[in-house]
Formats: C-alpha cells, sequence, structure tokens
C-alpha cells in the first residue's frame, strides 16, 4: 500500500463522517490548548518572579542585622533591629573577603518627604556609591551621588520614580530641585530608572542619600540596616557567604552560631525558592491541563472503536481481497493519528492566542515557550498511537469470514 | 489449476465438534466454469472460503497452481488472493459513499499499482462487465442492485485474477438481473478465459456453469459436466 494512498484512505474515512471526526478531534484541541496556555502562565509566572529578583542584583549577598536582645534577657525585638553592623564591619568584609566585586553599606528608614506643596512618606536609603552598581539600580536621567558627595556629608539625594510621581507629576528635569527630607533639605542629583515591582518592596519607591549624610541628620546613630556586597563568581558565593560569617563572628566576638548578631542571605538561594515554587505552579497546571489531554485521547479510542466496530463488514471484504493485517492497521492508526496531530496544530494555536489574550486583557504575564509546543506536539501525536493503537490492532485481526458475514 | 484432496473442516465449539466438510476432493481445470450446488448447511460456503483461502482445511491438502497453500502464512495467502482470487459476494460489500471507479480500484491500492496504471485497468474492468461509463463517478449507494453487482464483478476483474470465486452472486436480485449478471460471468469465462467457481442453491443459476458439483452434509455427492448449458 502506498502511502499516498493511506492519505486519502484516511482522508475519505475522516471526511465521511466529519461531525463526528470534528468534536472528537475538539477533545484533543481543549486538551493541548490547555496545556499551552497552563504552562505559558506558569512560566510567565516563574519569568516574572525571576525578573524581579535579578532587578535587585545577581550574585548578591545580603547581610543583615539580627534581633536585638537586651544583656541577660531572651525578648527579641525582630530582626534587623540589633545595632551590631557597622560600617567598620563593612570596610573589613571590603577589605579581607576575597571573591567580591563590591560592597555597599546602608541605612534605611520611613520618612516624610515634602516638596512644593506635595508630600509622601517613602523609604530612605543612606548608601555609598557602590550601591548603585550593587543593586542594579540605574539611572533615567541626572547622576547618583559620588564619594565627594559622601565625605563631606552634602545634603544631595537621588529620588526613583514613584517618588518623583507623588512630589513632582509635571516635571521632567528634577536636577536641582529641593526636597525637604524629615525637614531637613536636600537637592535632587537625579532619577532613577523604573525597575518594576510593586507593592512593599517597590524598588521605584525609595530615595537614595549618601551613607554620611544619613548617619548624621537622619538615623542620628551609626549602625547599619544592612551591608550589600557582589561576589565576583557565581560558584564563590557559598564560599564568600561563609568567610564572611566567619569574619564577623571573630569581629563579634561571637563562639557559636544561636548567639548570632547577623544574618546573611544569599541571592541566588531566594531565586531558587521562588523558582521552585513557580516550577511547581506550572507542574499542577500543566498536570490538570494533561488530564483534559488523556481524557481527549480517550475521546480518539471510543471513536476508533466504533469506527471499526461500524466497518467490520468493509475491514472483511478488504482482507478478503487481499489486504494484509499491517494494511489495516497502518489505515486505522493513521486515521488515529491524523486526528490527534490535526487536533495538536490547531490545539497549539488555540493555546497561544489564550496566551497572548490573558496577557492583553487578564494582565497575567505568559510566556509560550518552545519546548512546551514541540511537548505537545510530541504528546498530541504520541496519545494517537497510544489510543489508536488497540482500536487498529482489533480491526486487524478481525476474521474475513466472520467480518462479512457481520451484520 | 486447483486440486483439492480429502479436505475436511471441523469446527470445534466447546465439546461440539461440527463437521463442515468431509473429505472433499476435486480438481478443477483452467477456464473452467464450475457450479457447486448444495442446501444451506452443506459446507459448501466452507468450501468456498477454503477454495478463496480465506480459511484453511482442518485436514487435507489443498493445492492452487501447483503450490500447497495449506502450510502458508496469513500474510502470503493475502498476498495469492490479491494476485489470483476475485470474489464476488451475495451482498456486493461495496464501499458505502465511495465512487464505482474507487471501489474498483480497491484492490490495486492494496497491490501496490500505481496510480496512473490504476484508472485504466478499472475502465478495462468496468467495460468487461457492461457497466454505463455515465455512471462511473457517481456513488456506490446511488446504484441499484444489479448495477452493484456488476461494479462487485469489476472490482474481482481488475487484478486480473486466475479464478473467480462468487457466492450466490445473484441471490439479493431478482430473476431478470441475475440473469444479467450470470450473463456477465458467462462472457468472462468465454471471451477471456478466467475460470469461474459459482455458490448457489437455486438450480437455475447453477445451469449457466460447464459442470456442476453438489454437495451435501460436507461431502461431494455429485460431480458431472452440464449438458444443458443454459446461454445467456
Amino acid at each position: 500500500m502506498l502511502f499516498i494512498d493511506l492519505i486519502q484512505e484516511t482522508y475519505i474515512a475522516l471526511t465521511t463522517n466529519k461531525v463526528r471526526s470534528g468534536l472528537t478531534m475538539l477533545g484533543i484541541v481543549i486538551g493541548i490548548a490547555s496545556v499551552i496556555a497552563m504552562i505559558a502562565v506558569g512560566q510567565g509566572a516563574q519569568k516574572s518572579v525571576e525578573d524581579r529578583i535579578q532587578s535587585i542584583g545577581s550574585n548578591l549577598l545580603m547581610i543583615r542585622p539580627g534581633a536585638a536582645r537586651s544583656p541577660g534577657q531572651t525578648v527579641s525585638q525582630g530582626q534587623g533591629s540589633s545595632t551590631s553592623l557597622s560600617l567598620e564591619d563593612a570596610d573589613a568584609i571590603g577589605r579581607e573577603i576575597d571573591g567580591l566585586s563590591a560592597v555597599a553599606p546602608s541605612v534605611s528608614g520611613n520618612y516624610q518627604v515634602v516638596a512644593d506643596g506635595s508630600n509622601t512618606r517613602t523609604s530612605v536609603t543612606g548608601t555609598l556609591p557602590a550601591y548603585a552598581a550593587v543593586r542594579n539600580v540605574s539611572m533615567d536621567s541626572g547622576s547618583f551621588f559620588t564619594e565627594a558627595h559622601d565625605a563631606r556629608r552634602a545634603k544631595v539625594a537621588v529620588i526613583g520614580p514613584d517618588v518623583r510621581d507623588e512630589l513632582f507629576p509635571d516635571e521632567t528635569d528634577l536636577t536641582g530641585k529641593k526636597i525637604r527630607i524629615n525637614g531637613i533639605d536636600f537637592t535632587v542629583l537625579g532619577l532613577t530608572a523604573t525597575k518594576g515591582g510593586s507593592g512593599m518592596d517597590s524598588s521605584d519607591d525609595v530615595v537614595y542619600v549618601p551613607l554620611s549624610t544619613a548617619m548624621q541628620y537622619l538615623t542620628g546613630s551609626d549602625s547599619l540596616s544592612m551591608i550589600s556586597v557582589t561576589v565576583s563568581d557565581q560558584a564563590l558565593m557559598d564560599q564568600a557567604s561563609a568567610d564572611i560569617s566567619s569574619l564577623l563572628f571573630e569581629r563579634h566576638g561571637l563562639s557559636d552560631s544561636d548567639t548570632a548578631d547577623f544574618r546573611v542571605m544569599n541571592q541566588s538561594d531566594i531565586v531558587e525558592t521562588a523558582s521552585s515554587v513557580t516550577e511547581t505552579f506550572t507542574l499542577l497546571l500543566g498536570a490538570v491541563a494533561g488530564i483534559s489531554l488523556v481524557v481527549g485521547g480517550i475521546g480518539i479510542m471510543n471513536m476508533m472503536l466504533t469506527t471499526v466496530t461500524e466497518r467490520t463488514r468493509e475491514i472483511g471484504l478488504r482482507k478478503a481481497i487481499g489486504a494484509k493485517g499491517r494494511d489495516i492497521r497502518k489505515q486505522f492508526l493513521v486515521e488515529s493519528v491524523a486526528l490527534t496531530f490535526l487536533g495538536g496544530v490547531v490545539g497549539i494555536g488555540v493555546g497561544w492566542l489564550t496566551a497572548t489574550l490573558l496577557t492583553k486583557f487578564a494582565s497575567v504575564s505568559t510566556s509560550v515557550s518552545t519546548s512546551s509546543v514541540v511537548l505537545s506536539f510530541g504528546v498530541s501525536a504520541g496519545i494517537g498511537i497510544l489510543f489508536g493503537y488497540y482500536p487498529a490492532r482489533r480491526a486487524a485481526r478481525l476474521n474475513p469470514i466472520e467480518a462479512l458475514r457481520y451484520e | 489449476m486447483i486440486e483439492c484432496r480429502n479436505i475436511s473442516k471441523i469446527y470445534r465449539n466447546g465439546d461440539n465438534e461440527t463437521v463442515a466438510l468431509d473429505g472433499a476432493s476435486f480438481s478443477v481445470r483452467d477456464g473452467e466454469f464450475l457450479a457447486i450446488m448444495g442446501p444451506s448447511g452443506s459446507g459448501k460456503s466452507t468450501l468456498m472460503n477454503v477454495l478463496g483461502l480465506l480459511d484453511s482445511p482442518s485436514s487435507g491438502t489443498y493445492f492452487l497452481d501447483g503450490r500447497d497453500v495449506s502450510v502458508l502464512s496469513e500474510d502470503e495467502l493475502a498476498e495469492i488472493r490479491i494476485r489470483k482470487i476475485g470474489f464476488v459476494f451475495q451482498s456486493f460489500n461495496l464501499l458505502p459513499r465511495t465512487s464505482v471507479m474507487r471501489n474498483v480500484m480497491l484492490p490495486l491500492i492494496y497491490e501496490g499499482v500505481p496510480h496512473a496504471r490504476r484508472s485504466e485497468l478499472a475502465e478495462e474492468a468496468l467495460r468487461a462487465v457492461e457497466f454505463p461509463e455515465s455512471r462511473w463517478n457517481h456513488l456506490s449507494n446511488q446504484l441499484s442492485g444489479g448495477q452493484m453487482q456488476r461494479v462487485a464483478i469489476a472490482r474481482a476483474l481488475v487484478n486480473a485474477p486466475s479464478l473467480i470465486l462468487a457466492d450466490e452472486p445473484t441471490g439479493n436480485l431478482d430473476t431478470k438481473t441475475g440473469e444479467l449478471v450470470m450473463a456477465a460471468f458467462r462472457k468472462l469465462n468465454l471471451e477471456k478465459g478466467h475460470t469461474v467457481i459459482l455458490i448457489t442453491h437455486e438450480h437455475d443459476i447453477a445451469r449457466y456453469a460447464d459442470r456442476i458439483i453438489t454437495v451435501r452434509d460436507g461431502r461431494i455427492v455429485s460431480d458431472f459436466p452440464n449438458r444443458d448449458v443454459r446461454s445467456a
């Protein structure tokens, strides 16, 4: 039997009963479309989480003070409340630990910021110029402050786009504008570029000032809220983290980890945790969609079995005039694979469209990956073979004499 | 061309044994027109299935063109069926909702004949059974019984088989159409030299053949030349 005949026979068989073929195919279309769309939603979520975390800075270690405890007491006042981190600690880390590309100590607090009659409450971060590199802060206009500003405790500030929207909604050039933070006048040096993120930890709703200025005029203390460190190589992250811990243990005169007055947080750990959560999420969505694909496959099997029964006499005739078992088997197998294959193609289109519409109208971030398309293509063809094999084998094994007598 | 030696067929259904054929022996020469007659249940259908290689005998040997076919595999039997045997059934068994041409070409598809050659052979076969050319592209379910049976005969002829097996070919037709169909067989036998084996229970139909074998209870009870051949 020639291949072209196989295709022609399949075409005739499928178009003879268009409604039934169409409905059966619909099962596969829905299955494949939901797999594509659900995986796109899952991967979109994964991508946006990863992007957000990456925007904070890659290869980042964050050292924060631990919980403050009064001497002899065990009442914790919460993480980050301790005043144990000092600028000297930051200097020591920069000096003594290998493999670091930048160290940026910072203090932060929430203050009322006022300009030209508008005001907002926002997070003010006092830090060193290295912070811009460590935390991936880039400038939209103007410039970040310099070491010189810090050295002379200059009252200058760099503001984030969300703060600009609150204070200077109509201004384009902010350089030289005055803002008051906690009652003290600061001159605006520049505007940072939008990084995205929303809600509590938006890195756009922030004002940056030099570290020494913040310590003197705002916090009035020389303890740090955080030391951010970038490691030159991803592979050195764990080593650097351990080195920093032991250095700080030594400097703070601590002996065991239970008494630690600081925490070292690893950016890649956070990324990994977040990724594994969204991966599970993707897997779950995919599995739910996969169930509908299996149901579609059972629909195919059901239709093929019906077809084999309906066409029993015809199969008997074909065998009588000389069709071999494998000719018959091929014919029915190609029929079911054609159904799932076409269903798969349409399903990929529908799934992709669904993902696009979800992004457009429901602002759900989606990402249709090539691998999910290839996968569902393979799966749909595979389902055709899997669920078509049993009916095809049944057809091929029919006894021609009995099949010809079948009523 | 056919030689059957002591062919038996026993169906076992649990403890029951049904003897459908009981030691049938006969031979058929090339170009013969043979009728196998018998009442229903006499074993003539079983004999036809064995002769058509759809069934294998429980014992005995069957030589087709000098070859013992009782030892061949299913695929080998299918191969012989496609090259040497054409079937015509009582209920026509055309593919429904399919054109006359495609129905006739069906055996050629399984034989792997190239496309261009197929329509040529199909046209030739349709002409041989005098099927009107205007209906070649009609669908099989738009035809009358007599026309369907002629399409079925054309299908049996298309791969130029040496043996045509017809199982009650007039059973579903009225007398007049039946006569026309029998005339077509007669003509094929006389003009093209096809060996025709006709299975029937009607004496009138059997009379078209040159030789009549009568079967009863699985045994051949008579085998004689027909001196009174009905002319078409």
